[in-house]
C-alpha cells in the first residue's frame, strides 16, 4: 500500500525531491559556482526526465482525489521534457544570474502544481493545484530583478491571474452548489444543462482559456511575454499552455460530456475568434517575444478547432499537437533565447541579416518557423493536419474554412521573419553567438524532436492508443 | 531464405549514390563519381539477381503456385482503421523480373556512360540523377500500395525530366523536359482521381486487399464500386480507365505520346535506360499489377487493348518516316510498347488464356535488353558523328565494326527474327492475338512487318548506304563502351530461351512455352519481307525512297509531321484554352480575385490597427474585457444560442 503510493505520485515526488534538494543547496554555507550549479540542476533535471519512464501504475489515491494513468504520465513526461529543455536554453541567462537556486525552485513549484493538476480528478484539487502553478510563475516573471518592464509584468500577471482566479473560484463554487458534489465523475452525473450550470460552467472555461491565453482572455499575454525574461515567457507559452491545455481536453471530454452540443458553440465561436485576432496582432509586432507570444495566441486557435472534434482522435490530436508545438516553440525560443541574451537584441529588425554570421542557428530558426506555420515535411504540418481532420469530422466547414485562411496569414508573418534572416541585407548583423553545449543540446533535441515527430507516424499512433 | 536481411539495400544502395553524389560529388570527386555511382549500382544489381535466384528457385513457389512475398513492410500514415499508406516490398514474379532488368540495365547504361559522358562539367551530378532515378523506378516496382506506387511515379517523373533537361544550356532539352513533365502531369492527375475513387470504394490502397476485393463479385467493396456509376458508366470502369491514363501517360501511348520524341533531347544513355527500358514500360507494369482487376472490368481491358493496338501501328508508321536516329528508335519503343499493351488486353486468366499477360511481359523483359542495345549503339554512332540526322551517316561499318554487329543483332531481334530474343516473345504476343482478336492479330502482323522495314531502314542508312569520310577520328570507344555492348547483345541472343511461362504468369501457375514452328511461318516471312525491301531501298545510295516519298505525297508528308498530333495539342492550348479559358481565367483572376485579395489585406491591415487601441496596456481595462467577454458568452450561449 505504501509502496503503490510512492510509485503512483513518482512524478510529484521527485520534483518536490528536487526542491528540497535545491533548498539546501541554498541554505548551505559552500558558494557554488553558477557553471558547476547549472550543470547539476540539468544533470537532475535529466534523471528526472529518465525517472518518468520507469516503474508505473494505474490508480487513484487520497479517497479519489488523485488519479494517474498511462495517458497522464506521458504528459507529465512531456512536461519533463519541456523543462530540462528550457533549462538548457536559459544557461547563458543564469549563469549571470545571483538567483540560481530561487529560479528552479520557483520553476518546479510551478511544475509540480501542473503535475497536480494533471492528475486532479476532483475540482478543488484542479484549483489548488492552478494555484500552485500560477502564484510562483508572477515571481517568475519579475526575475530580470533590475529591469522596471519585468515587474510590470509579474505586476500585471498577479492581478489578472487574481482576477481570473476569483471568477474560476466562483464559478466552481455555483457548480458546487448546482450538483452537490466536488468529485468530477459525480459532477459529470448531475448536469442537466440548466442556465445556473450553464453560467458556471462559463466562468470555468473562463478561467481555461485565460491560461491558454485564448481571445477575449488573451489581454494580459502580450504585456507579460514581453516583459518577463525569456526562459519564463518559453515556460509561459509552452509548458504552462500544454498543462491546461491537458486538463481541458479532458475535463471537458469526461466531465462536462452531457453539456457536449453547449461547449461546442462556445469554442467553435471562441476558435475563430482566436485565431484572428492572434493572426491580426501578430502582423504588426516588432518586439520578436511579444510576436511568438500572439502567434501562439493564433495557434491556441487551431488547438480548439482540435478539442471541438468530441472523439478520441481529437484528444489525440491535441495532444500530438502539442508535443510537436514544444519542440517547434521551444526552438524558436531557444534562438531568441539565445540572441537575446548574448548579442541583446530582441526587435525583428535586428534579426535582418542573421544568416551571414549564424547560419546553423539560422536554419534552427527557421526549420521552427516552419514547423509552426505548419510547412510539410515539418511536424507542424501533421499537427495542424491532424487537428482540421478532428474538427473537420465534426462537419462544421466554416471552421474548417476559417481555419485554412489563418494558415495563410500566418503564414505571412512567419515567412516575414525568414525573409528578414536570410534575405534583408543589414549594415551591423548580429555577430557570430557562440552557443555553448547546453543551448546547443536543447536546440538539436527541439530539431530533432521536429523531424522525428513528423516523419515516424508511431508517435501520433502512440498517443492515439493512450486515448483510446 | 530471409530476404529481410539484404532487400532493402536494393532501393537504397542508389539513392545513397544519389545523396552521395549529389551532396559532395561536385566539390570533392567530380571525376571519379562515375565509378562511385557504378559501383553503387553494380551491389544492387547482384543483389537483385541473387533475389531473383532465391525466389524462382528456391522459396518462391508454393504447390506450384508464384505467392507474392512481402519482406518488409511499414506503415507510414494511417487515416483510419482501414485506410493507411505503407511503405512496403513486395516480391512476386513480376516484381523480382523488374528488379532484375531496372538494375541490370541500369548498370550497363552507368558503366556506357563512363566513357559517353567523360569530360562533361556536370558529370558527378549526372551520375547522382542517374542514382535517383533507379531509386525511384526500384520503388515504384516494388509498392505494395497504390499509393506508395504514386509517389515513386511522381518520384520517376521528376528525376527523367532532370535528365531530359540535362543539357539545360540548349533550349530545346529544356522545353523537351518541361512538355515531358507536363503532359506526363496531366496524366497523372487521372491517375490520382483514379486512386482515390479506387482506395475509397475498396475501403484499401493495399494492392493485394484490393485485388482480392475486387475480384470477388460477392463482396460489399465489388457490388458498391460496380453499381454506382457516373453519366451511366460504372466507377470500376471509370476508376480503371483513369488508373490507364496516368499509365498511358508514362508509356508514351497514343494520344499522350507526344513527350516521348522530344525526350530524346536528353544524353543518349538516358534514352536507353528512361525512355527504352524502364520508365516507359512503367505504364505495362501498372495495367499487369491491376490486371486481375482489369481483367474483372472488360470494358476497361478493351480501352487497353484499342489504345495498345492503336499506338503500335500509329507510332510504326510515324518512325518509317523520320530521320533522326534517335526518334526513330523513339517511336519504335512507343510502338513496341504498344504491342505490350495490346497484349495485356486480350489477355485472360489461368491457363492457356493467360498467354497474352505473360507474353506482353515476355516482351517486356526482352524489349528492355534489345531496346536498351540500339539506343547505346546509337549513343556509340552519334558521338562519333556527332549529329543525330540520318543523312550525315553512311557506311560506318567500316569505322565502328562492334558497334555495327551489336546494332544488327538487335535490328534482327525487334524484326522478330529466330533466334534472338525479340523473336520469342513477339511471336507469343502474335498467337495470342491470332488466338483472341483476329483483326488485332492482322494490325499486329502489319506492324511487325513496318517494324522490320523502319529498323533494316536505319541500320542500312547507317552502316551501308553512301561512303562517308569522316574527319573525326577518335574511334569507336574505350572498353567500358563496349563492354555493356556486348552483354546486351549477348542477353538480346540468349533471352528468347528462358521459358518465361514458367515464371511469370498471370495466376502463378506454370505456363508451358507456346512455340509452333507452323505459326512462325507467317510473321518470320513478314519481317524478312520487310528487312527485303528496306535492304534494296537503303543498301546502296539511289533515288529510290526518294522517289516512293515523293509518289505517296500527302501521306508521307503527314507521317512524317507525326499526324500533326503536336499541332493539335498546340491549336487546342494555344487557340482554344488559352483564348477561351486562359484568358477570361486570367481576367477574372487580375481583376476580382487579386482584387479581393488586396482587398483583404488590405481591411486586414486596416482591422488590425484599429483594434490594437484594445492592447492598451493598462491592466484595468485588461479585466473590464475579461469581464465584459464572460457577460456576452454567458447571453449568448446561455439564453440565445443553445
Amino acid at each position: 500500500m505504501l509502496a503503490d503510493f510512492f510509485i503512483l505520485m513518482k512524478a510529484e515526488l521527485v520534483i518536490t525531491l528536487l526542491i528540497f534538494t535545491l533548498l539546501f543547496l541554498k541554505i548551505g554555507n559552500k558558494e557554488w559556482r553558477n557553471e558547476s550549479l547549472l550543470n547539476i540542476i540539468n544533470l537532475l533535471l535529466f534523471i528526472n526526465l529518465l525517472s518518468g519512464f520507469f516503474i508505473a501504475k494505474e490508480g487513484t489515491l487520497f479517497g479519489d482525489m488523485f488519479r494517474t494513468n498511462e495517458l497522464l504520465r506521458f504528459e507529465k513526461n512531456m512536461l519533463n521534457l519541456g523543462i530540462l529543455i528550457i533549462s538548457l536554453q536559459s544557461y547563458h541567462w543564469l549563469k549571470q544570474h545571483k538567483h540560481v537556486p530561487e529560479f528552479y525552485m520557483l520553476l518546479l513549484s510551478t511544475l509540480l502544481g501542473m503535475f497536480f493538476m494533471i492528475s486532479a480528478n476532483n475540482i478543488l484539487m484542479f484549483y489548488l493545484a492552478l494555484e500552485l502553478s500560477t502564484i510562483p510563475l508572477a515571481a517568475l516573471c519579475n526575475f530580470d530583478l533590475h529591469k522596471k518592464i519585468a515587474s510590470e509584468a509579474a505586476f500585471k500577471m498577479s492581478i489578472s491571474s487574481a482576477f481570473s482566479s476569483g471568477l474560476l473560484l466562483f464559478g466552481i463554487s455555483l457548480l458546487y452548489g448546482t450538483t452537490g458534489s466536488l468529485n468530477f465523475a459525480e459532477i459529470s452525473s448531475q448536469l442537466n444543462g440548466s442556465p445556473l450550470q450553464l453560467f458556471s460552467f462559463i466562468l470555468l472555461l473562463s478561467g481555461f482559456t485565460f491560461k491558454i491565453s485564448a481571445v477575449p482572455f488573451h489581454l494580459w499575454t502580450a504585456d507579460v511575454y514581453e516583459g518577463s525574461p525569456v526562459a519564463v515567457t518559453s515556460y509561459l507559452s509552452v509548458i504552462s499552455k500544454a498543462a491546461i491545455l491537458f486538463v481541458l481536453v479532458s475535463v471537458l471530454y469526461n466531465v462536462f460530456q452531457p453539456l457536449g452540443s453547449n461547449w461546442y458553440n462556445m469554442l467553435f465561436v471562441l476558435s475563430v475568434l482566436t485565431m484572428i485576432i492572434g493572426n491580426l496582432f501578430a502582423l504588426r509586432q516588432q518586439n520578436m517575444k511579444r510576436f511568438l507570444a500572439f502567434s501562439s495566441i493564433a495557434q491556441v486557435g487551431f488547438i480548439l478547432i482540435g478539442i471541438t472534434g468530441q472523439s478520441a482522435e481529437g484528444s489525440a490530436s491535441v495532444i500530438y499537437f502539442v508535443l510537436v508545438y514544444l519542440f517547434s516553440n521551444l526552438g524558436a525560443f531557444g534562438v531568441v533565447a539565445l540572441v537575446s541574451s548574448l548579442a541583446g537584441k530582441e526587435n525583428i529588425d535586428d534579426y535582418k541579416g542573421f544568416y551571414t554570421h549564424n547560419k546553423l542557428l539560422s536554419w534552427v530558426l527557421a526549420i521552427s518557423l516552419f514547423s509552426l506555420a505548419g510547412i510539410p515535411p515539418t511536424a507542424g504540418f501533421f499537427g495542424k493536419f491532424f487537428l482540421l481532420l478532428a474538427g473537420a469530422a465534426k462537419g462544421n466547414y466554416i471552421l474548417i474554412t476559417i481555419a485554412a485562411l489563418n494558415m495563410v496569414i500566418s503564414l505571412y508573418y512567419y515567412l516575414r521573419i525568414i525573409k528578414a534572416m536570410f534575405m534583408d541585407e543589414n549594415k551591423n548583423p548580429v555577430e557570430k553567438i557562440n552557443a555553448g553545449l547546453q543551448p546547443k543540446l536543447a536546440l538539436a533535441i527541439c530539431m530533432i524532436g521536429i523531424i522525428v515527430t513528423g516523419l515516424i507516424s508511431g508517435a501520433y499512433n502512440y498517443i492515439y492508443s493512450l486515448v483510446k | 531464405m530471409n530476404y529481410s536481411q539484404y532487400i532493402l539495400l536494393i532501393p537504397l544502395l542508389p539513392l545513397a549514390g544519389f545523396l552521395v553524389l549529389g551532396l559532395f560529388g561536385k566539390s570533392y570527386f567530380n571525376k571519379s563519381a562515375g565509378i562511385i555511382g557504378t559501383l553503387f549500382l553494380l551491389v544492387a544489381a547482384i543483389l537483385s539477381l541473387y533475389t531473383a535466384y532465391n525466389y524462382f528457385f528456391i522459396d518462391g513457389k508454393v504447390n506450384g503456385v508464384y505467392q507474392s512475398i512481402i519482406p518488409f513492410k511499414y506503415t507510414w500514415l494511417s487515416f483510419s482503421e482501414n485506410i493507411s499508406i505503407d511503405m512496403g516490398f513486395v516480391l512476386d514474379p513480376i516484381s523480382v523480373m523488374m528488379l532484375v532488368v531496372v538494375t541490370f540495365v541500369s548498370l550497363m547504361v552507368h558503366i556506357f556512360s563512363l566513357w559517353y559522358m567523360k569530360g562533361e562539367e556536370r558529370f558527378s551530378t549526372y551520375y547522382a540523377f542517374l542514382g535517383l532515378f533507379t531509386f525511384s523506378m526500384l520503388g515504384l516496382v516494388i509498392s505494395t500500395n497504390i499509393f506508395q506506387i504514386y509517389m515513386f511515379w511522381e518520384l520517376v517523373g521528376v528525376s527523367s525530366y532532370l535528365l531530359i533537361g540535362f543539357y539545360y544550356d540548349k533550349p530545346s532539352a529544356v522545353a523537351a523536359s518541361k512538355k515531358a513533365f507536363i503532359v506526363t502531369r496531366f496524366a497523372d492527375l487521372a491517375f490520382l482521381i483514379g486512386i482515390l475513387i479506387l482506395g475509397f470504394q475498396a475501403e484499401t490502397l493495399d494492392f493485394g486487399t484490393l485485388i482480392q476485393r475486387l475480384t470477388d463479385i460477392q463482396s460489399s467493396q465489388f457490388i458498391g464500386i460496380t453499381t454506382a456509376s457516373f453519366f451511366g458508366v460504372s466507377l470500376l470502369t471509370w476508376a480503371l480507365t483513369l488508373v490507364f491514363i496516368g499509365g498511358a501517360g508514362k508509356s508514351a501511348m497514343l494520344p499522350l505520346h507526344i513527350w516521348l520524341p522530344d525526350a530524346m533531347e536528353g544524353p543518349t544513355p538516358v534514352s536507353a535506360l528512361i525512355h527504352a527500358a524502364t520508365m516507359v514500360v512503367a505504364g505495362v507494369y501498372l495495367v499487369a499489377r491491376l490486371f486481375p482487376v482489369f481483367h474483372i472490368n472488360q470494358a476497361s481491358l478493351h480501352i487497353v487493348t484499342f489504345v495498345g493496338v492503336a499506338s503500335a501501328l500509329f507510332a510504326a508508321i510515324i518512325a518509317c518516316t523520320q530521320t533522326d536516329i534517335k526518334r526513330v528508335l523513339a517511336y519504335s519503343t512507343m510502338s513496341q510498347i504498344g504491342y505490350m499493351m495490346f497484349s495485356l488486353g486480350i489477355s485472360g486468366i489461368g491457363g492457356e488464356n493467360g498467354l497474352g499477360y505473360t507474353a506482353s511481359l515476355f516482351h517486356l523483359f526482352t524489349h528492355a535488353f534489345f531496346k536498351s542495345l540500339l539506343f547505346l549503339a546509337a549513343g556509340a554512332v552519334i558521338h562519333l558523328v556527332h549529329s543525330n540526322e540520318l543523312k550525315d551517316m553512311g557506311g560506318l561499318k567500316r569505322y565502328m565494326p562492334v558497334t555495327h554487329i551489336v546494332f544488327l543483332v538487335a535490328c534482327l531481334a525487334i524484326s522478330g527474327i529466330f533466334p534472338f530474343a525479340g523473336f520469342f516473345s513477339k511471336e507469343e504476343i502474335l498467337l495470342a492475338s491470332y488466338e483472341s482478336n483476329k483483326i488485332v492479330y492482322a494490325i499486329a502482323l502489319f506492324t511487325s512487318g513496318l517494324t522490320a522495314f523502319y529498323m533494316f531502314r536505319l541500320y542500312f542508312s547507317i552502316f551501308w548506304n553512301k561512303q562517308k569520310d569522316l574527319h573525326s577520328h577518335h574511334g569507336e570507344g574505350n572498353m567500358s563502351m563496349k563492354i555493356p555492348l556486348w552483354i546486351l547483345a549477348v542477353c538480346t541472343c540468349t533471352a528468347g530461351f528462358i521459358s518465361f511461362g514458367k515464371y511469370v504468369s498471370a495466376d502463378g501457375k506454370e505456363l508451358a512455352s507456346h512455340f509452333h514452328i507452323l505459326f512462325s511461318i507467317v510473321p518470320v516471312t513478314v519481317s524478312l519481307l520487310g528487312i527485303l525491301l528496306a535492304m534494296l531501298l537503303y543498301k546502296k545510295e539511289n533515288g529510290k525512297p526518294q522517289a516512293i516519298s515523293n509518289s505517296l505525297g500527302g501521306l508521307y508528308k503527314t507521317a512524317y509531321h507525326k499526324f500533326y498530333i503536336d499541332e493539335v495539342y498546340l491549336f487546342i492550348t494555344k487557340k482554344i484554352i488559352f483564348n477561351l479559358v486562359g484568358r477570361p481565367a486570367a481576367w477574372i483572376d487580375k481583376n476580382i480575385i487579386d482584387g479581393i485579395m488586396n482587398g483583404i489585406a488590405g481591411v486586414t491591415a486596416s482591422i488590425s490597427s484599429a483594434i490594437k487601441g484594445i492592447q492598451s496596456g493598462k491592466v484595468q481595462s485588461y479585466a473590464l474585457y475579461f469581464f465584459a467577454g464572460i457577460i456576452a458568452m454567458a447571453i449568448v450561449f446561455v439564453y440565445l444560442w443553445k
